[in-house]
């Protein structure tokens, strides 16, 4: 590959083999087979498929495709016969496959009752399928993708992730090949500076400016890494990032490493992610293939090596020295900074690393300028933010929308809200080093500065969505549970902090709290957070602090009256009691008590034992009318 | 290694062969222990002392280095594994949706905690922080295969699948056996 008309060349090729198999007339079956879609049984679906193919003796061609960020529809099955739209599927079982096989692929009929939305692309159906088309919603016309912005999850969902063809058939590599011939690596330092991008991992460093200090420190060689090391619960964006389009990483990668001058590069990916990383091997080995890594590249002399490093299980290498320590074969302990990676990183190299999302936005600000970039989102936080939005919300999934966006937006307008009727009560963002945002703060608009003025974090991304049911005072715990055990033991605030304030949170949570625990909680939450080395410590009491700052009556009631509020906390205070007038006698609660403490007949008020019960909360948890409360 | 059959030096070769043949794949230094580590667990299924040792003389590593290593990942283990490995999800979308009552479910139906292995070595159960498949919570994955929207009814079913299947055992025994 020499240059940008070579690489255009190459794309009006694919495009014509495309055309020529779209006159062959074969209908094409998609099927989401990203991790997510996989658990969701998908592989089954697939095989099925293959088998109902070869039984109808059709010449269909059956593919596979990323996340297209719709998990709540997962499995997903897409449709689409020559010339018609592509229908997508959704909630797709064994049975359903069949059907649409039959009906859709050879019988020609939309299936419509599993049908969730359409792509258009069609440009010459008629009759009945033309009618029965126009009656499902567009992609465009649904909730969930009308308000995002998809930028860096372009693609996700619509191309096959092990072909590098239709990722050069939509456009694929020509950001690169317009730096490599056409940029100077200054220029494409301006452009990411002038973009105002920000590192998506979560601290939003400007982007630009750590290529800028990377490149002006004098060394014969320099590395650049990519930070796939995705830890934080509630999160999953890069995973499907990587699996759903890993040609965009690579070529973000690929411009970054002429910016910077590097000549080598590592994906280090957590070794939870088997399919990511084998979607990431045939990638470069196809790039390595079509020359867009190794010698000379674009007749540029410009040379750029690509490896993958499995990580080996440790949240703390997500912490950028840390996870060079690790890449260099040490324990993934962070050390302190100065001097930062960009003078001194891997080997003592001067080093550049970004999260996987930062260099997704990578070929889009190259092909599309600096200035079409700053128009999306807001002037501090500019472009898009890929949300992982999960917890009590009715559509999960993957958005990206713009900066600036309210989380009201998100959850109501994208996420569709909560489930039946249940009233939302708080939203973690930015998973352990985050914070939880309560209800009246809903409005915030989503940038780096608003979100850290409140107390929580961009994080990677994670938007867990929490309803009634859910204890502020439980989900602190869960969160320094977390970082307490994976703090690496390198530095004292981190290491003794965090479990002195666990074993604080575990008292109050078994109803055990102490006048004077919150503010302690506080007071080592603040020193943790000042003194720690690296940011596991330094973020690790955000959720405490967060929920402390909006929830502090939660921990009162904890404390004082010893009552969890959530009815999550198990064993703390009285007996329960069930209101006689509210109960339909369901028998729910009988049935979920683990000492049989509830009695009653069917369809009659129950009762429950004060000596059997044992405060667990179990029963009032599953009480559909709210009859039982504690004494 | 002890042998009392009096082929102790063949069987030590055996064992080791896998071994060499990976360490063959790789530069003599520090960077790469984390993947000759990973490798060498793949195929014995854990990191027994011996293999460390080989490994720490090949790389020109002291021994204390490579344990520290092993020790500091969660990955690598130093006790014999089950044939198939049970991993929880205990991330914050599946905390809310329910995870916990999954792991009960599984420790019951299998006689061991957390963290344990069944005695026939078909099973090993631990937690992990998150598998990154949320919108499908609660979720757990065996092996390589991750399975979401689980209840705790129908877990049984989905370990069923990989219980080694009763007539393939009786095979395997009665190969031995001839």
């Amino acid at each position: 590959m020499k240059s940008l008309v070579e690489l255009r060349q190459l794309r009006s090729e694919i495009d014509n083999k495309q055309a020529a198999a779209q006159l062959n007339l074969k209908a094409k079956i998609i099927v989401g087979m990203g991790t997510c879609g996989i658990a969701a049984g998908a592989r089954e679906i697939f095989e099925a498929i293959e088998e109902e193919l070869q039984k109808g003796n059709s010449d269909a061609v059956l593919t596979r495709t990323g996340c297209i960020g719709m998990c709540e529809q997962e499995p997903l099955v897409d449709v689409q016969l020559p010339g018609g739209d592509r229908v997508t599927y959704g909630k797709v079982t064994k049975d359903d496959a069949i059907r649409i096989i039959r009906e859709h692929v050879l019988g020609g009929a939309v299936v419509e009752d599993k049908a969730v939305a359409r792509c258009i692309t069609g440009k010459q159906q008629t009759g009945h399928e033309l009618d029965q088309q126009a009656r499902i919603p567009t992609y465009d016309d649904l909730d969930f993708y009308r308000k995002q912005y998809r930028i860096v999850l372009a693609n996700c969902g619509r191309i096959n992730p092990e072909s590098i063809d239709q990722y050069i058939a939509v456009g694929g590599y020509e950001a690169c090949a317009k730096a490599l011939t056409m940029m100077s690596p200054e220029a494409v330092i301006a452009e990411v500076k002038g973009a105002g991008l920000r590192g998506r991992g979560g601290a939003g460093f400007p982007t630009g400016l750590k290529w800028e200090l990377t490149r002006k420190t004098p060394s014969g060689k320099k590395y650049l890494i990519c930070n796939a090391d995705e830890g934080d619960p509630g999160a999953f964006m890069d995973r499907s990032l990587l699996e759903g389009d890993p040609h965009r990483i690579i070529e973000g990668m690929i411009i970054a490493a002429y910016a910077i001058g590097a000549s080598e590069g590592y994906i280090y990916v957590r070794a939870e992610y088997p399919l990511a990383i084998r979607r990431l091997q045939i990638a470069i080995e196809q790039a390595k293939a079509y020359g867009f890594l190794g010698k000379d590249l674009f007749g540029s002399g410009f040379d750029f090596d690509l490896k993958i490093k499995k990580g080996a299980g440790a949240f703390v290498c997500g912490e950028e020295t840390a996870l060079m320590a690790s890449i260099e074969g040490k324990r993934g302990m962070p050390r302190p900074k100065p001097p930062f990676p960009s003078v001194s990183g891997l080997w003592g190299r001067p080093t550049n690393i970004n999260n996987v999302e930062t260099f997704g936005s990578v070929p889009w600000i190259v092909k599309h300028g600096a200035e079409a970039y700053k128009a999306v989102g807001t002037e501090k936080s500019t472009g898009t933010k890929v949300f992982a939005l999960t917890g009590k919300v009715k559509n999960t999934g993957l958005v990206e929308v713009p900066m600036g966006m309210t989380i009201r937006e998100i959850i109501y307008d994208i996420g569709g809200g909560l489930d039946e009727g249940k009233e939302l009560k708080a939203v973690q963002i930015g998973g352990p080093s985050g914070g939880c945002i309560p209800r009246d703060l809903l409005d915030l608009p989503i940038d780096y500065e608003s979100l850290r003025d409140a107390g929580a974090m961009m994080g990677s991304g994670g938007m867990v969505v929490m309803d009634n049911s859910t204890c502020m005072v439980d989900v602190a715990r869960f969160f320094l549970k977390f970082t307490q055990s994976e703090s690496c033991g390198k530095c004292t605030p981190c290491r003794e902090g965090t479990k002195r304030m666990l074993e604080i949170l575990d008292r109050i949570c078994s109803g055990e709290g102490r006048e004077g625990d919150i503010e302690l909680l506080e007071e080592l939450g603040n020193h943790i957070c000042h003194t720690s080395l690296c940011q596991l410590g330094g973020s690790a009491p955000n959720p405490v602090l967060s929920t402390i700052k909006y929830f502090r009556h939660e921990y009162e009631a904890h404390i004082k009256d010893k009552r969890c509020l959530a009815n999550v906390c198990a064993g703390m205070g009285g007996a329960y009691v069930i209101d006689q007038q509210t109960c339909i006698g369901c028998g729910l609660c009988a049935r979920v008590c683990p000492t049989g403490a509830v009695s009653g007949e069917r369809k009659q008020p129950h009762v429950i034992s004060e000596q059997l019960c044992l405060s667990c909360g179990a029963c009032a948890q599953k009480c559909p009318v709210s009859a039982i409360v504690q004494a | 290694m002890n042998c009392i059959c009096g082929h102790a030096q063949e069987s030590y070769a055996k064992y080791f062969d896998p071994l060499y043949s990976i360490l063959s794949n790789y530069s003599k230094d520090e960077s790469s222990l984390i993947p000759v580590l990973q490798d060498a667990q793949d195929h014995y299924g854990y990191l027994p002392l011996d293999v460390l040792k080989e490994i720490a003389g090949y790389l020109g590593l002291s021994l204390g280095k490579v344990y520290g290593v092993v020790t500091f990942y969660s990955q690598f283990h130093l006790q014999p594994r089950g044939r198939n490995v049970i991993r929880v999800c205990t991330g914050t979308a599946c905390h809310v949706r329910g995870g916990a009552e999954v792991l009960k479910a599984i420790e019951n139906e299998l006689g061991i905690k957390s963290g344990g292995t069944t005695d026939d070595l078909e099973f090993t159960l631990e937690t992990v922080a998150c598998i990154g498949a949320c919108g499908l919570a609660p979720v757990i994955m065996v092996n390589d295969d991750t399975h979401g929207r689980l209840a705790p009814e129908t877990v049984a079913m989905v370990l069923n699948a990989y219980r080694t299947k009763g007539e393939e055992v009786s095979r395997a025994t009665s190969h031995v056996s001839h």
